[in-house]
């Protein structure tokens, strides 16, 4: 064959072979196929370890009672136990050294997440006791006059 | 001319010649390879159980997912969200999940969008409900499928995952996904999607959202556990899972699943 075909072949395959030798530097050793097969399981494995070191943020009622117990104590005989600390309190992290102090949510539509009276026959929001924010103190926060820990305002009125 | 003895040497070489290129050119199976090599099976299949009688649609999930995976707070993007559906009496459908419900639903008006609003009365409500939707880490996730680079990929316990690394942010598993659950992280440009808290769950912890959420709407657990109270629930109670026509196999089941949603 003529060497004007040769050429430019050599020069394909040259370049076919530095994208090879490239491959084998740039793909890490843990890339493969794995455990799903070569449909689902086709990843590099180190991956996995890297989600599994995602810190984690909201560490639980649990981890807020060893220092609060009597906060929790306390919530814990009203209603709103079911609701974790950290909804409010936001994320723990690694408080108390980081941060030292949480930023609590007391904004009204906190509370309305559930207190605001949605009449749906088939969800159990229809059952929880709702105010009209328009009509029910507008302008002051509900923590002005209910505590959280201790929503029920017998006794205190 | 060829003799009788040369004949049968050169059928027998012959013969034994072919068996062993075909021997050899057989496709080694990478599933079968493995299953070969490994001494047993992933014991752990992560599920989830969605009760949406008992979703209120606070939206606490949402904000704690936002929160617990570093998803920007105020991006218009999340891995969980919940969704309101209103049937009318009439048999009109209304749906909406403002902000994907991070602030709850504090208003009666269903958001329908451009910034309309649409009030249904009280009385006009024939049923009415919550869903939370997250990703259904299917057991044949087609956004995995169609990942060109093997960013995408399932664990042996079931978890759909995302190399950050990896992904060339091309987005063809995000519009693969039939539910809708992936999209580009604000920051990485990458895909993203919810991996049911795998950094927590493998750590005994429940995800953030089961966490969170004060009504136990959402339950995390382990299928091959038959002792596992969600493997009770799915294997003996009525469940069901969205767009089982994909034939995706979701993971994610449903109590109390309306035909009205998709």
């Amino acid at each position: 064959m003529k060497s004007h075909i040769w050429r430019p072949l050599y020069a394909v395959v040259g370049i076919i072979a530095l994208a090879l030798l490239a491959r084998v530097f740039y793909v890490p050793k843990d890339f493969g196929i794995h455990e799903r097969g070569y449909m689902y399981g086709w990843y590099r494995e180190g991956n996995i370890e890297d989600w599994k070191n995602v810190k984690v943020k909201y560490q639980g009622k649990n981890y807020c009672k060893d220092c609060h117990p009597d906060k929790v104590e306390s919530i814990d005989k009203t209603p709103h136990a079911i609701i974790q600390c950290e909804n409010c309190h936001g994320p723990a992290i690694d408080h108390p050294s980081d941060p030292p102090k949480l930023a609590i949510d007391r904004s009204r539509q906190q509370c309305l997440r559930c207190h605001f009276p949605l009449a749906y026959p088939t969800s159990s929001r229809s059952k929880i006791r709702g105010i009209d924010p328009e009509k029910h103190n507008p302008d002051i926060e509900c923590v002005m006059c209910h505590n959280p820990h201790k929503p029920s305002l017998k006794g205190i009125k | 001319m060829i003799n009788r003895r040369e004949f049968l040497k050169n059928t027998v070489k012959g013969i034994a010649g072919l068996a062993v290129p075909l021997a050899a050119i057989e496709i080694i199976n990478p599933r079968k390879l493995h299953a070969a090599n490994s001494s047993e099976k992933s014991k752990v299949r992560w599920v989830f159980l969605v009760d949406t009688y008992k979703c209120v649609g606070c939206g606490f999930c949402v904000k704690a997912c936002k929160n617990e995976n570093e998803i920007p707070y105020d991006a218009n993007v999340t891995r969980t969200w919940v969704e309101r559906y209103v049937l009318t009496k009439e048999g009109r459908l209304f749906a909406d999940s403002p902000k994907g419900a991070r602030d709850g639903f504090i208003t009666t008006k269903i958001d329908r969008g451009l910034g309309n609003f649409q009030d249904i009365k009280k009385e006009d409500i024939k049923k009415a409900f919550f869903v939370p939707k997250l990703c259904n880490q299917c057991e044949n996730p087609p956004c995995v499928q169609v990942c060109p680079v093997g960013a995408t990929y399932q664990t042996d316990d079931g978890v759909v995952l995302v190399d950050r690394t990896w992904c060339i942010g091309c987005g063809y598993c995000i519009m693969a996904c039939p539910y809708g659950v992936r999209f580009f992280h604000p920051k990485y440009h990458t895909a993203e999607k919810c991996n049911f808290c795998y950094h927590r769950i493998t750590k005994g912890m429940k995800t953030a959202c089961v966490q969170a959420c004060p009504f136990g709407a959402r339950m995390i657990g382990n299928i091959k556990d038959p002792n596992d109270p969600v493997t009770k629930i799915i294997t003996t109670e009525r469940v069901g899972v969205l767009k089982s026509e994909y034939g995706t196999k979701p993971q994610v089941y449903y109590i109390g699943l309306d035909e009205e949603v998709r």
